[in-house]
């Protein structure tokens, strides 16, 4: 199959970008997308050029490290599905593909279809965690918990931190990606001590890092490949706001 | 090929005593650095997976200064993250006989006998440790209706003991690991630095005392220097180009730690996977793991005639081979990996070989879904039925899968002693990344069993015992090692630049790979392994006059972080099969044609090769030199591995 591409081109941070048009011939239905912007970059670098960087790492769906918007979807047209895991056979000869990097002020382009997501991290590191220190755990089985509810907090926990929700959101809010890991930790009893400041410190960090306010369009749910439901969200802002009616401020952690 | 023992240099410390009390009492002995001098030592730790992250963690959480190191722009995206199927411990939840000296066994056994005892031992000791550790920090692990913790039979174990997380056990531990790091982070005793790939060990008066880092956004070299060194980089089988490791994945931090001193230890040990989907065409970038906890219900067969042209399904179970069934009545499709993996290779070598290329076998799910009903299977393996009908197009529900063996962990690794230190004083090796604990063949489950347990739980009571002689130790930059280290690195990324040949690193990767893989990979020969040891270095003597990397090195520039890679990629390869050849005899993942049973399985020489085969590097274009630990077996008795 042959493909017109259309890539945004952007030398680093500070420099301007532009799209670029490529024709990319004998393209491999049962390739991935990477794959196909692999062969395309092993032709760029024999001619000479500066082949298109992107994120990439486990190729399987699940670290996260990918993603770019083609034809204004992240991560292309099928759902669920990362672009990694996106093949060619879902494309027909012909198709012209735009492909632009995250689009968020809160995620600096890098380079053409690499992006700054150190956001998330600071958002996790704001309290998205159960503080256990090594060695202080008690037995597991100590805890059961209705299976259930277990399910419900690993579907949330499923997030790989892609970004994509932010990309396709209209006002760039990082709150599917927040109000997952809030959720996964809220839902379980390990996680009740710190479930008011985690919710508080969250979203404060999350509000500081320059993301969008949620109105709820939803695109995020639609366009997450791990399905993550926008119920999440709904939790974290009933804990948040719970927390915040009750004077509860964001954790100050010391170190040891 | 030179191999003398210099006998004296690999003190593998191993604590006296009984084999169950060891551990113990190794901790009651080693030195403690008091809790109000931890924040004066710094502490570098390389990689963010499962070894690093959970070291990182809980150094932070002892006080100590901790610099962490990944190359990816997020410590969550590890590799350790795309394990699938579970994790070890011996917590006995199902009465089914487990315990702490079952798994140990089968950890040694399933080693095929090349593996420390006691390293072994302690590893099945903390493991029902790390599950404790990781409920309480919120992974979601499997549960019953009763609420309590779900285990599986996993990887030829005739026990339950594996814990797992839905089809995506090691994201669901790494969230855990990272969530623990991130909380350090916020604590200021952890910095982080994501997008930084250590590309040197700085060695002074014989310690380790800091790396060079490449900044991989802006190309800037940086020194860095610390009271000691952790690597936890993880595995090397991109070695072979196409394995199921993520894309990143790469030898370099070891590998310049060897070329610094570090030995290198049964570089040979490979594990190839038996289930995973086969190549499709020449563009394919990796090969993608379809859990082997599949084999619990999935059962594997080949058409007895290699021109059947029906399709699957139209074939009745008389024209089917289930050639692990027939082969192993016993374990059937549950052998261990390395007989599986070795079974798939031969009937495909026959010819008998299903999809579109002949390169797989059939893993058929259609009994289990008739037994079972469909809805119990999408439960147990919903998540990579999806991921296989993605990648190929087809439906496992409908259509069984096509399966083949790849390239998926390595047990070699840096040597280190029992206190997980390498034979360069001040330098620790975790996870994948050492040689520690899995002999030649590491049984499923296990691996990020050995990650959590050297990060959690092992590391950070040894490296106290080390640090306690350096207390206001200095750790200056400033120094002629520190100098030398980065004018080499600044050397090697300019030597690539200048090249400007016609090749790119990748069609180079692929090539070096299909050579180790052919000589170096399923089975092996002396034959085999000489040649390699020819086209090799031919290959690489091409690889820098021919090279392109396009581009500068101060700014992104992926080609160059490639080309790094492929280079020591290169020296890998080579040592690999050196270590290979010198191996006479068949164990676990290293199987030498030459050395089998008549049944054809794996015959060892244990009066001559019970050894730790530990590779010192002499230099670009010498010859490495062996070095020897034995290995004393006291708690089980060597048998020949047989899966009838
Ligand atoms: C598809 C798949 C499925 C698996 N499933 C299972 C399973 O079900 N059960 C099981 O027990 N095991 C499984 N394994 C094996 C297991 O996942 C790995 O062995 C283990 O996770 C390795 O962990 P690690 O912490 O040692 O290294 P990794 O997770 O590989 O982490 C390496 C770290 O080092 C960093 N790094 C590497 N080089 C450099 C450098 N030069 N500079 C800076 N940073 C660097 C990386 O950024 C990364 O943070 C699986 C493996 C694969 C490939
Ligand atoms: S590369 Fe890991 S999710 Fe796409």
């Amino acid at each position: 199959m042959n493909l017109t591409l259309h890539i945004w081109r952007q030398g680093g941070p500070d420099q301007p970008g532009r799209m670029v048009r490529y024709d990319v011939k004998d393209v491999n239905e049962h390739s991935s997308f990477l794959e196909m912007l692999d062969v395309l970059n092993q032709q760029l670098i024999e001619k000479g050029d500066d082949p298109i960087a992107f994120d990439h790492d486990c190729r399987e769906g699940i670290c996260g490290s990918c993603g770019f918007v083609i034809n204004g979807e992240a991560h292309g047209p099928l759902p669920k599905t990362t672009v990694c895991q996106l093949h060619m056979r879902h494309f027909k000869s012909g198709d012209t593909l735009h492909l632009e990097p995250w689009r968020s002020r809160a995620f600096p382009v890098l380079k053409d279809l690499m992006v700054n997501r150190s956001a998330f991290d600071r958002i996790i590191q704001a309290g998205g965690y159960i503080s256990v220190s090594t060695g202080s755990a008690p037995e597991a089985n100590l805890t059961p918990i209705p299976k259930p509810l277990a399910d419900r907090a690993f579907e949330a926990a499923e997030c790989i931190g892609c970004g994509a929700c932010v990309a396709q959101c209209p006002n760039g809010a990082a709150n599917l990606f927040t109000g997952a890991k809030v959720a996964h930790l809220n839902l379980l009893p390990q996680g009740q001590a710190e479930r008011e400041t985690r919710a508080v410190g969250m979203v404060e960090q999350m509000e500081q890092e320059g993301f969008g306010s949620c109105s709820n369009f939803a695109e995020c749910e639609a366009v997450c490949p791990k399905g993550i439901s926008i119920d999440n969200i709904a939790r974290m802002n009933r804990d948040y706001l719970k927390a915040k009616l009750q004077g509860v401020n964001r954790l100050v952690v010391v170190g040891a | 090929m030179e191999s003398p023992n210099v006998s004296g240099v690999l003190d593998s410390k191993i604590p006296a005593g009984p084999l169950e009390s060891k551990w113990e009492d190794h901790k009651g002995h080693l030195r403690l650095v008091n809790p109000n001098n931890k924040r004066k030592f710094t502490i570098i730790v390389v990689g963010s997976g499962l070894a690093g992250a959970s070291a990182a963690a809980s150094f932070g959480e002892l006080g100590y200064k901790v610099k962490c190191f990944c190359f990816q722009d997020s410590p969550r995206r590890a590799h350790s993250i795309a394990a699938q199927g579970g994790i070890n411990a011996a917590k006995n939840y199902h009465n089914d006989g487990d315990s702490v000296f079952r798994l140990f066994y089968d950890t040694v056994k399933g080693g095929d006998f090349r593996s420390r005892e006691a390293n072994v031992y302690r590893l099945a000791e903390v493991s029902v440790q790390i599950i404790d550790q990781c409920v309480a920090q919120g992974v979601p692990f499997a549960r019953e209706y009763g609420g309590l913790l779900d285990n599986r039979s996993f990887g030829g174990a005739q026990v339950s003991r594996t814990f797992y997380a839905r089809g995506q056990t090691g994201q669901q531990l790494l969230l855990g690991a990272y969530q623990a790091l991130c909380r350090q982070i916020d604590a200021g005793t952890v910095t982080m630095f994501p997008r930084h790939e250590m590309l040197d060990l700085v060695v002074e008066n014989g310690r380790a005392v800091g790396i060079i880092t490449r900044n991989l956004v802006t190309g800037a070299l940086d020194r860095h220097a610390a009271h000691a060194v952790v690597l936890a980089t993880g595995g090397y089988s991109n070695v072979y180009y196409l394995s199921t490791n993520a894309k990143g994945s790469n030898v370099t931090a070891a590998w310049r730690a060897h070329k610094r001193g570090a030995f290198f230890a049964n570089a040979c040990y490979t594990q190839i996977h038996p289930t995973c989907i086969p190549a499709s065409g020449d563009y394919q970038s990796k090969l993608t793991l379809m859990s082997e906890s599949l084999r619990n219900d999935g059962r594997i067969w080949v058409p007895k005639n290699p021109d059947d042209k029906r399709s699957p399904d139209q074939i009745p179970d008389a024209d089917r081979d289930y050639y692990l069934e027939r082969k192993y009545p016993s374990f059937g499709n549950l052998v261990p990996r390395d007989v599986a993996a070795r079974n798939a290779k031969s009937v495909v070598d026959e010819g008998k070989g299903v999809g579109p290329q002949k390169n797989g076998v059939y893993l058929d799910f259609a009994d289990s879904i008739r037994r079972l009903g469909r809805k119990t299977i999408e439960e147990r393996y919903g998540n990579l039925f999806e991921m296989y009908d993605k990648i190929t197009g087809e439906n496992p529900y409908v259509v069984p899968m096509r399966i083949y063996p790849a390239p998926h962990y390595t047990m070699g690794g840096l040597w280190v002693d029992y206190n997980l230190m390498s034979n360069v004083p001040g330098l620790f090796v975790l996870g994948e990344a050492n040689f520690s604990d899995h002999g030649a063949n590491r049984l499923g489950a296990s691996a990020l069993m050995q990650g959590l347990a050297d990060g959690y739980f092992v590391i950070p009571y040894t490296i106290g015992d080390y640090l306690a002689d350096f207390l206001n130790a200095k750790t200056p930059t400033d120094t002629d090692a520190f100098a030398a280290a980065e004018a080499e690195v600044r050397a090697g990324v300019d030597r690539f630049l200048k090249i400007q040949g016609k090749r790119t690193a990748d069609s180079y990767h692929r090539e070096l790979g299909r050579i180790v893989w052919d000589y170096c990979g399923i089975a092996r020969t002396a034959e085999g392994l000489r040649k390699a040891l020819e086209l090799i270095p031919a290959l690489r003597e091409d690889f820098w006059q021919n090279l392109r990397i396009p581009g500068g090195s101060a700014a992104v520039n992926q080609e160059l972080e490639k080309a790094g890679r492929v280079a020591d990629y290169f020296d890998l390869g080579e040592l690999m099969c050196r270590d290979a050849l010198d191996r006479e005899e068949s164990c676990g993942g290293h199987l030498r044609e030459e050395y089998q049973t008549p049944e054809g399985e794996a015959l060892r020489n244990d009066e001559k090769y019970s050894y730790v085969a530990a590779w010192e590097h002499n230099g670009a274009g010498k010859a490495p030199t062996l070095h020897k630990e034995p290995l004393a077996f006291e708690a089980v008795k060597l048998t020949q591995r047989s899966y009838k």
